[in-house]
């Protein structure tokens, strides 16, 4: 099988699963006569989606804004602790648990907290709690990284006479760049969840979690579901260009995933 | 005649003192001369690793001696006297074929130009040389194990230390990789100390046989096999290949505690 014909073959599956899933929905809906502010038929979202698309994109821009931004600030900041936790040892024992107690606090409880810390307008808010998101994933990943590198390789470069230094130039930090990319990928759709999620606690109107919050609670049903669906394209988006970063960058990789 | 390893009355305890205490050699000896092909062989736990670990000065040992071309191991380790390959080829994923073969020589400071032209070397000494510019990622698991070989023999040591370098690979290559070593190691003058579980491989492979047995790990008989220089394919059917295997597998039983109880770890193949 070629493998062209091979993805197709892999692609088949979940896009039957999603005509067949939206269909069923549909029929239910007009079967059972279900009122539309219980639930809205899928046609209804795509329409209320048509009629909105400019808005909806408007909303993609702010909340994408706000995740893009805390995608590069905590990827930077996690690369940064990472480092300095894994070369400076009292670094290291002071971040490595407060991390993890940290990253123990509902996500929820931070944002409310921190929304209050700024004026009403700030998008700042939002965008710190985006950053946190992605800043433990990628710490947790690259700190992994930096430890973990094959006992092979490390036995080698002692074989070598390779000093500390050589030895985390040429193998540790090379090697959590393959931890990095895969930190990557999980924190981008991450950062967008987070961004959404950040707007339910007040704040602008004009972005996705906003939107989605408002026109659920006023029987706008169709308007709030083509939101999340916006939401979900936008999740999409950041995993798509994140999943292209990690096959172009580390190409190694490629086969350690799909074994 | 010079020593390439001289092993004297080693012992090597782990985790001394603790419950979890284990006698890994005990009043081990050894002698490999220049030139040298010795295989260590014996079923799991008889310490043929930690040995050959021990004369790398990738461990030290508890009690005992360990020289290397006349040094401690811990200045040939600093002077590059050996080379090592292991079971896995742990080849660096994001570096050329080239530049995993240049990576002894650049932690030496060799300059570029020089690093170039001995990876070259190196890699029509292994028959590779048009995979310079290749990921290790793009190569078979023989094709691998022939650049980690390359690596260690890249700063020309006079000796080479492996660790079951071919027991991931599938027989057919596996065998063709031995008669590559060979040739390799009669072409660059390398002695060679080479841990396996194949008895074959070891035969095929070795001047002399080194049979060790575990609890505590000790040396157990020392084979001669002498086939000689100009082993090719028919050696492997040859009656003096068969007697020397037999030779190795009643030492590996008799230095086992119970006669004839099942050896784990030692393949017959």
């Amino acid at each position: 099988m070629n493998t062209a014909a091979r993805r197709v073959k892999a692609l088949l599956p979940p896009v039957v699963f999603g005509v067949v899933f939206l269909a069923a929905w549909e029929a239910f809906v007009v079967w059972r006569d279900i009122k539309p502010f219980v639930l809205v038929r899928p046609s209804k979202v795509w329409s209320a989606g048509l009629d909105n698309l400019q808005r909806i994109a408007d909303a993609m821009e702010v909340t994408g804004t706000n995740a893009l931004i805390g995608l590069v600030a905590g990827t930077l900041l996690g690369c940064l602790v990472a480092l300095l936790a894994a070369g400076v040892r009292w670094v290291g024992e002071l971040v490595n648990p407060v991390a993890v107690a940290v990253n123990a606090i509902p996500i929820v409880v931070l944002i409310a907290l921190f929304t209050r810390l700024y004026e009403a307008d700030s998008e700042t808010p939002r965008r710190i709690m985006s950053t946190l998101a992605a800043f433990f994933v990628v710490f947790i990943n690259v700190s992994r990284g930096l430890r973990q590198s094959s006992p092979t390789q490390l036995e080698l470069m002692r074989s070598f006479a390779a000093s500390p230094r050589q030895q985390f130039v040429k193998v540790r930090l090379p090697n959590a760049m393959s931890f990095l990319f895969t930190g990557i990928r999980v924190a981008a759709p991450l950062t967008v969840i987070t961004a959404v999620v950040a707007e339910y606690f007040g704040g602008n109107r004009n972005g996705l979690g906003a939107s989605i919050s408002g026109f659920l609670s006023i029987s706008k049903k169709d308007v709030g579901l083509a939101y999340v669906a916006g939401a979900s394209v936008l999740g999409l988006l950041f995993f798509g260009f994140a999943a292209v970063l990690e096959y172009v960058a580390v190409p190694w990789q490629r086969r350690r995933d799909s074994r | 005649m010079t020593l390439a390893v001289d092993v004297a009355g080693v012992h090597k305890v782990f985790n001394s003192g603790r419950p979890n205490q284990v006698d890994a050699l005990s009043d081990v000896s050894l002698q490999v001369t220049a030139g040298e092909f010795v295989s260590l062989i014996g079923p799991s736990g008889c310490g043929k690793s930690t040995l050959l670990r021990l004369i790398a000065d990738l461990l030290e040992p508890t009690a005992g001696t360990i020289a290397v071309n006349g040094k401690s191991p811990r200045q040939a380790r600093l002077d590059q006297d050996y080379g090592m390959a292991f079971q896995q080829a742990g080849l660096f994923e994001w570096r050329s074929v080239a530049k995993n073969i240049e990576l002894p020589l650049e932690l030496k400071g060799w300059d570029k130009d020089k690093r170039r032209a001995r990876a070259k070397e190196m890699l029509e000494l292994v028959k590779l040389p048009d995979r310079a510019d290749a990921m290790p990622w793009q190569l078979s698991g023989g094709q691998q194990q022939r650049i980690a070989i390359a690596r260690a023999l890249a700063a020309h040591p006079s000796l080479l230390l492996m660790d079951e370098p071919f027991g991931a690979l599938d027989e057919m290559t596996r065998e063709h990789m031995q008669a590559e070593l060979l040739r390799i190691c009669a072409a660059t003058q390398t002695t060679v100390v080479f841990v396996t579980h194949s008895i074959p491989e070891a035969v095929y492979l070795s001047d002399r046989v080194v049979v060790m047995s575990a609890g505590p790990g000790r040396i157990t008989s020392i084979v001669s096999v002498g086939l000689g220089g100009g082993r090719d394919e028919d050696t492997r059917e040859a009656k003096q290949f068969y007697e020397k295997i037999t030779e190795v597998r009643e030492g590996l039983r008799g230095g086992h505690a119970i006669a004839g109880q099942q050896i784990k770890g030692v393949d017959d193949r």
